[in-house]
């Protein structure tokens, strides 16, 4: 899109040589860095990282795609760089937002006040289908129930980030941040040592120390002695098992499946060649639907009989906990902002984007009307899919949305086509523009909220294209945050 | 340590082992082919390979020929044929993926290479020099992943179970190379040096990577019920029966240390072991070479399945 604003080079075009006068001070070393580097040499180290990621095992399963079980996520050598500055205002405003989510889920399932003080719709809530009605009057340890949020956010201006998505259930990518890190360091040791000069590219590798330290601040009150953590994957085949297993060795925990865990007396074991081993505190990253047949989906083999009562009885901590669907639901996220103002007395410092809810008469019909210039999205999708895109739609995908949207228009939100921030990013042409977001990694324990100082980056490698998700040909950037002092 | 992740190693090491002997057997039998027939070579060097990877069956069944085409394929690269060398590779690689947390880097790494390696040759039949590349490529790969499991590894559960997979795997193919070929190693009156099993008793030396060995042990020329003394008595010689006892043994007991206390799987190797310590190979032809190596055949599945009932698998 044109006039998006370019995080090197502000509106200044591209050009074959990059003029230094142009470029944002953030970008200097990075521009300098482009300038000296061959196109050859360029494309060398992009071949390079590519190796790399296949030998350590990096791979990401696409669903449906039954010749990619095991594909790479396209890896842009170009570093992108958020000053500190910057990050101090996005820190600010993403330990507000999480604070808000995580009063929320208390809220819902405690005394619910912001529904009968009129901040969100009471049946938007109670009629749900993320409220989990086992989990009323539910009070987790420490009070916490999202541990673990990923943000979602865009840019649109030097000074505007935007939300688009919480997560606040199991959101992934974050070994893609730390290992995006370890390539770049290997591929442009030049680069980083430079930086390094320049005031420091503030580190990542101690998220997961941050983790584990979360995870066994929030240890039930049942436990006793040092906490036992134990990460809970779906298996081998689901997309993210790589991260799963990345996770657990960087922490030293078991990574367990549910064939691995039994409850007895209300108390979760894993299975060892030891005997049965107690465990404390369970990091999931499988969804509520398939945790404890007992009480959802009972056909899941994925879960664990009677996980529930365990949690219940106080002998379990299930991170993030059970129900905080209900948080990131894309329904309740227009209402994000009147929470954040009724949780925390503040106004938002993060912006929501602007939102149809097309549930409101008035709103369904400007978003029928205007369409083919907006983004409609499903409430209940995700990654990308059941989403139409207005302005690249086809005239027969715009008129298939329009009956769906009046079929059901509970279903859809509708929001304006962001000019998105571009990173430049390494194309078979050379260096381009292409549109990026950020996802941003926010820890809640008992004692507060910690965030690493980074994110995962997300880049729509096709030219003027929106859509980052890694499911539909998006990439991943390094991400570096600047330590005070740098430019 | 999980007892899923316990099972996983145990058969990683299995499974990285089964695939070493069969391009240690194809090697072998690419070269005993390719002597004339009046030597053992030719297309009955084809069907004594299928015989000595204890998969006679299901050869027949898939209706091929014992050709060096068809038999190299089958051993190799059928996807189709859980006993090749591809799916072991591919179960090893499967294995080591979901164990990730307990490997190192460069241990996962060798053996993740194997495969992409291996994939690059595809699932069809090729011609010889591509199936002697392919034996090259996958014996170094694997040289790779013992060698990183070997220096990196933390002495504890994980390497334990990997090599008492391994250890298993390798007294069980022993055996049955053994077992198909016994009929040549009984002493007789012959002419040492020219007589027609010459070939047959150096092939499986090679299959084990012992022709040299051979040599250094006995400093003597190759003679049959030598062979069978160097492979089922031997201490020094890595891949003899009482080698991989006395390995069972110790990692066993490792484990058990840790655990706390030995169980029936650690009563079991060692009386495996003292029988071998215990007796001779005069004694063993007496008894029938065959008949020891069916009871000591049956008896590796039984210390196997000890082992998986103690850990829990």
């Amino acid at each position: 899109m044109a006039g998006a604003f370019d995080e090197m080079l502000g509106s200044s075009p591209y050009a074959d040589r990059l003029d230094p006068a142009a470029v944002r001070p953030v970008y200097q070393a990075v521009a300098r860095w482009l300038a000296s580097a061959s196109p050859e040499l360029l494309a060398t180290r992009r071949r390079q990282a590519e190796l790399f990621f296949r030998r350590i095992g990096i791979t990401f399963a696409v669903y449906g795609d039954p010749d990619a079980t095991e594909r790479l996520i396209p890896f842009d050598i170009i570093p992108r760089v958020i000053s500190a500055e910057e990050w101090a205002l996005l820190e600010e405003g993403l330990t507000q937002r999480v604070e808000a989510l995580n009063a929320f889920c208390a809220d819902v399932y405690g005394p619910r006040e912001c529904l009968r003080a009129g901040v969100v719709p009471e049946d938007l809530v109670l009629r749900n289908p993320q409220l989990c009605w086992h989990q009323l009057g539910f009070r987790p340890a420490g009070g916490v129930w999202t541990h673990v949020t990923g943000i979602d956010l865009v840019r649109t201006d030097p000074a505007t980030w935007m939300v688009l998505e919480d997560n606040a259930r199991t959101p992934s990518g974050v070994s893609y941040m730390l290992e995006n890190r370890e390539v770049m360091l290997r591929l442009a040791p030049e680069l980083v040592s430079e930086e390094l000069r320049d005031g420091g590219i503030r580190p990542v590798e101690t998220y997961t120390d941050m983790l584990l330290a979360t995870l066994k601040s929030v240890a039930p009150p049942g436990a006793r002695g040092e906490p036992v953590v134990a990460l809970l994957t779906p298996g081998l085949h689901n997309s993210a098992y790589y991260e799963h297993s990345f996770l657990a060795d960087r922490m030293g925990i078991e990574l367990v499946e549910g064939s691995d865990l039994f409850v007895h007396d209300d108390v979760l074991f894993m299975r060892t060649t030891a005997g049965p081993q107690r465990v404390d505190v369970l990091y999931r990253r499988v969804d509520d639907a398939f945790l404890d047949p007992l009480v959802f989906r009972p056909d899941s083999l994925l879960g664990v009989p009677g996980l529930l009562r365990a949690v219940h009885a106080g002998n379990l901590t299930v991170a993030n906990a059970i129900g905080t669907g209900i948080a990131d639901d894309k329904a309740i996220y227009s209402y994000m902002p009147g929470i954040i103002r009724f949780f925390t007395g503040r106004e938002p410092i993060l912006a929501n984007v602007p939102t149809w809810r097309c549930r409101e008469p008035e709103a369904l019909a400007e978003v029928l009307d205007r369409m083919p210039e907006l983004v409609v999205k499903q409430v209940d999708g995700s990654g990308g899919y059941g989403m139409l895109v207005g302005p690249q739609a086809t005239a027969e995908e715009l008129d298939r949305f329009r009956q769906r949207l009046k079929a059901e228009p509970h279903r859809f939100i509708a929001q304006p086509t962001l000019a998105l921030s571009t990173c430049p990013t390494l194309v078979d042409s050379g260096i381009a523009p292409r549109h990026v977001d950020l996802r941003p990694f926010v820890l809640m324990g008992a004692h507060g909220i910690t965030i690493v100082p980074g994110g995962l980056t997300r880049v729509a490698l096709k030219e003027g294209s929106f859509v980052v998700n890694s499911s539909q040909g998006g990439g991943t950037k390094d991400t570096w945050v600047m330590g005070p002092g740098g430019t | 340590m999980l007892s899923r992740n316990a099972a996983n190693l145990y058969w990683l090491g299995r499974y990285v082992e089964r695939a070493d002997y069969l391009c240690r057997l194809l090697e072998a039998t690419i070269r005993l082919a390719a002597l004339p027939a009046s030597h053992g070579g030719a297309d009955g060097a084809w069907e004594s390979a299928i015989r000595s990877a204890a998969v006679a069956d299901r050869f027949a069944a898939s209706g091929r020929r014992f050709t060096e085409a068809d038999v190299g394929h089958f051993l190799a690269l059928d996807p189709t044929h859980p006993g090749s060398i591809r799916s072991c590779l591919e179960m090893a690689r499967t294995n080591a993926r979901s164990l990730r947390t307990a490997l190192t880097l460069e241990t996962w790494q060798a053996i993740n290479t194997a495969w992409l390696e291996l994939q690059r040759f595809g699932t069809e039949e090729t011609d010889p020099l591509t199936l002697m590349r392919l034996l090259d490529t996958v014996k170094q790969a694997l040289l790779a992943f013992d060698g990183a499991a070997h220096r990196n590894q933390l002495r504890e559960a994980t390497y334990w179970f990997m090599r008492l997979g391994t250890s298993l795997e390798r007294a069980d193919n022993t055996a049955r190379l053994l077992d198909h070929k016994y009929h040549i190693l009984l002493p007789r009156t012959e002419r040492v040096g020219g007589s027609l099993d010459y070939f047959q008793w150096t092939t499986m030396l090679r299959v084990v990577s012992a022709n040299t060995a051979y040599r250094w042990v006995y400093r003597d020329s190759v003679k049959p019920w030598l062979v069978a003394d160097l492979l089922i008595l031997k201490p020094q010689m890595p891949r003899s029966l009482i080698a991989c006892y006395e390995d069972i043994v110790f990692y066993l007991d490792r484990l058990a240390r840790e655990r706390g206390r030995p169980g029936p799987a650690n009563r079991l190797a060692l009386a495996g072991l003292q029988r071998l310590q215990a007796t001779s190979i005069d004694e063993l032809f007496q008894e029938g070479l065959h008949e020891f190596l069916l009871r000591f055949i049956a008896q590796n599945n039984a210390l196997g399945d000890a082992i998986a009932e103690q850990y829990l698998f």
